[in-house]
């Protein structure tokens, strides 16, 4: 177990120095220009700059630097979580991340709630009703639940709930009322995700010799689902639940800006749209590690329930 | 002789075990020599090359409950060889036609395609066209998506909308394809080294969630439709990668290949005539599924303003602009919304019908 606890991080860690890499390679190198890129994000008109200045400006940036050391240089200040000044916004990109994190944090937190509940909830009534018609409605409903586009349902909630009903706040961010319909919206297309998986495996799993055996002993449908069939057949959605989570977080950017939330998805789609690339690549950071230390520990928790796993990447 | 026949509820289940001259004799037309087997995207041929590569028939994998009828034998020749292709799409299509969930899917889709290259099919007002006595009328016979706040028609702005998006979404499925055959044929035929190489990289752009990496590649590259096709087209490859390599991984142990080579042929004619087209199926799927995701990518792209500049309106900008009108003229957000899902939904729904069939 110590071992396989070892490779599994170092594992995350190296994935997640890929990600620095993989991104800072687009944003400062693929760009014909990325020198103009910054510069022009960060207010300076560079046609109208002369020599001179256009020196100074790089030197302040840092971008005067050959390419290798900019990266080492940067990567290392990341290691010690300083990320640099924001080229729109003249603070520093920690002290914006830290800001918002905690809302974004909150709403994720509260997007997965939903995505537990709706996605187990769904899968466990489409194999447990027995009724014909409302079995084949819940097991289609997820196919409805992915196609739908985030920004859609979330305008639709705000219409219904914020405008006609006057029941919700439609946007900002004070206090648990304003979470709800963001949340909800989150939370729709991961879940439906969930519940599809779900449905299949449970479905699976009532074929399993096992379920026979339960049933010859005379135990209910009901107990049957939640201590033979559930408990099995959960082991494949809680990998995927580890893949939601950090598309929840990234999907935010989406919410955050129907609902007008103050958060890092809101920074992000500011971000980009001023290419503010600073702030880019430390967001992506972040998003990298959130998604990489959820895996860890769905895997972790994975090799506590089904043991062999652990000891199959020994043997491995 | 060991073969695999992709053949849902086939009842040719004896063939299995039947005598190789047999399953000849019952195989479609034959062809001469070891010519590749017609691949149609829907029905997967499987060919069965005989022992020494002489002759390779080929077993459709149309899921007819009742065998499709046999051809006339003995036309081999270009003739026959059209008329066994047609045959084979027939075979495939009418299963399908027998959904109607998924023609109606189809026809949508259809018509979602031809109105967007040829908008004015389908609506005599101009997208630009402004009229101020009109403005935020709702839904009506006259506007069938009622008008904006210049009083332009909603519908005709969602079709011209289309023409963009469909340029977009072509333009980053084709990368994906194009990018993710090279890297999965040269990582699942070379192997070794190669292999491990690529695909630790596709790991790493797996990791990074989808959208995330197309926003990176937004900010270096800009706003405009090209870079969204590239960054959509890129964060898609990866999947195509792993795809097309696990497919030619699974051909290439076929012993139709090994029959090939045993034959003479050369690895490129090997790759060319017989692992690429066999590996196409299941690749062919995945490609109409992120059909549906690369919609649903670029609109939520462009609805965070990275889209084409005004007065051109992909659908995600459409959305955007009607945000501000959503508590008075609430269709103006609702009904574009409603179409991107109806898109998205219908292309999900062909690439699960298609894959429902293969198995």
């Amino acid at each position: 177990m110590p071992r396989y606890l070892a490779g599994r991080v170092a594992q995350a860690l190296l994935v997640l120095w890929a990600a620095y890499t993989v991104t800072f390679i687009i944003l400062n190198v693929l760009p014909s220009d990325p020198i103009t890129l910054q510069l022009s994000a960060g207010g300076a008109d560079v046609s109208q700059l002369t020599p001179a200045q256009l020196h100074d400006l790089k030197a302040h940036y840092g971008l005067d630097d050959p390419i290798v050391v900019q990266y080492f240089h940067h990567l290392w200040r990341a290691l010690h979580f300083d990320f640099g000044m924001s080229l729109t916004q003249n603070v520093s990109v920690g002290s914006l991340i830290t800001d918002k994190l905690p809302s974004t944090i909150a709403l994720t937190a509260v997007a997965i709630g939903v995505v537990l509940v709706l996605g187990l909830g769904i899968a466990f009534l489409a194999t447990y009703v027995q009724w014909r018609p409302a079995r084949v409605l819940l097991a289609r409903l997820p196919a409805v639940g992915v196609s739908l586009p985030q920004f859609f349902v979330g305008l639709l909630l705000i219409q219904v709930f914020s405008f006609s009903l006057t029941w919700l706040p439609a946007t900002g961010t004070h206090g648990w009322r304003s979470l709800v319909l963001p949340a909800i919206t989150l939370g729709l297309p991961p879940s439906a995700m969930l519940a599809q998986l779900l449905t299949r495996s449970l479905n699976d799993t009532w074929r399993e010799p096992y379920i026979t055996t339960a049933r010859a002993k005379g135990l209910s449908r009901w107990t049957i689902q939640v201590r033979h069939a559930l408990r099995n057949a959960s082991l494949p959605a809680l990998t995927l639940l580890g893949v939601l989570v950090g598309y929840t977080v990234v999907n935010a950017v989406v919410v955050e800006t129907v609902f007008s939330r103050n958060g890092i998805g809101q920074l992000a789609q500011q971000a980009v749209l001023g290419q503010d690339v600073p702030v880019v690549q430390a967001i992506v950071l972040i998003a990298a590690a959130l998604f990489v230390v959820v895996n860890l520990l769905v895997d972790l928790l994975y090799s506590l329930l089904d043991p062999r796993v652990a000891r199959a990447g020994r043997a491995a | 002789m060991p073969d695999k026949i992709l053949s849902p509820k086939s009842d040719r289940g004896p063939d299995l075990v039947a005598a190789p001259e047999q399953r000849a004799a019952e195989a479609r037309a034959a062809a001469p020599a070891a010519g590749a087997p017609p691949i149609t995207p829907v029905a997967v041929a499987t060919d069965l090359a005989a022992a020494g590569g002489a002759a390779a028939s080929t077993v459709t994998a149309a899921p007819a409950p009742e065998p499709a009828p046999a051809p006339a034998v003995g036309d081999a020749g270009v003739d026959g060889e059209n008329r066994r292709r047609r045959d084979d799409l027939f075979a495939a299509a009418g299963p399908l036609l027998r959904r109607p969930g998924f023609v109606l899917a189809a026809l949508f889709v259809a018509f979602v395609i031809v109105s967007g290259l040829l908008p004015s099919l389908f609506t005599s007002y101009k997208p630009s066209a402004t009229s101020p006595t009109d403005k935020l009328k709702g839904p009506s016979l006259d506007h069938l998506f009622g008008t904006d706040e210049l009083g332009r028609d909603l519908f005709s702005r969602v079709l011209h909308g289309s023409t963009l998006t469909i340029k977009a979404t072509g333009g980053a499925v084709l990368i994906a394809i194009v990018a993710g055959l090279a890297i999965g044929v040269v990582a699942g035929f070379f192997g070794g080294w190669v292999d491990s190489v690529l695909m630790r990289i596709i790991d790493i752009l797996l990791a990074i969630p989808m959208l995330l990496m197309a926003l990176v590649i937004v900010t270096a590259l800009g706003f405009g439709l090209l870079p969204i096709a590239i960054a959509v087209g890129v964060t898609i490859t990866p999947t195509f990668a792993r795809t097309t390599r696990a497919e030619v991984l699974r051909v290439k142990e076929q012993p139709y290949v090994e029959a090939a080579r045993t034959g003479g042929a050369s690895w490129g004619r090997v790759l060319a005539r017989h692992i690429l087209p066999n590996s196409w199926g299941p690749v062919s799927v995945l490609a109409v599924l992120d059909f549906g995701t690369a919609v649903l990518t670029i609109s939520s792209l462009s609805f965070l303003g990275f889209g084409t500049p005004p007065p051109a309106a992909e659908w995600g900008t459409l959305i955007s602009n009607g945000r501000n009108f959503l508590i008075t003229s609430p269709w103006l957000s609702l009904l574009p919304g409603l179409f991107v899902g109806l898109v998205v939904f219908s292309l999900n729904h062909i690439a699960r019908t298609l894959e429902e069939m293969q198995r």
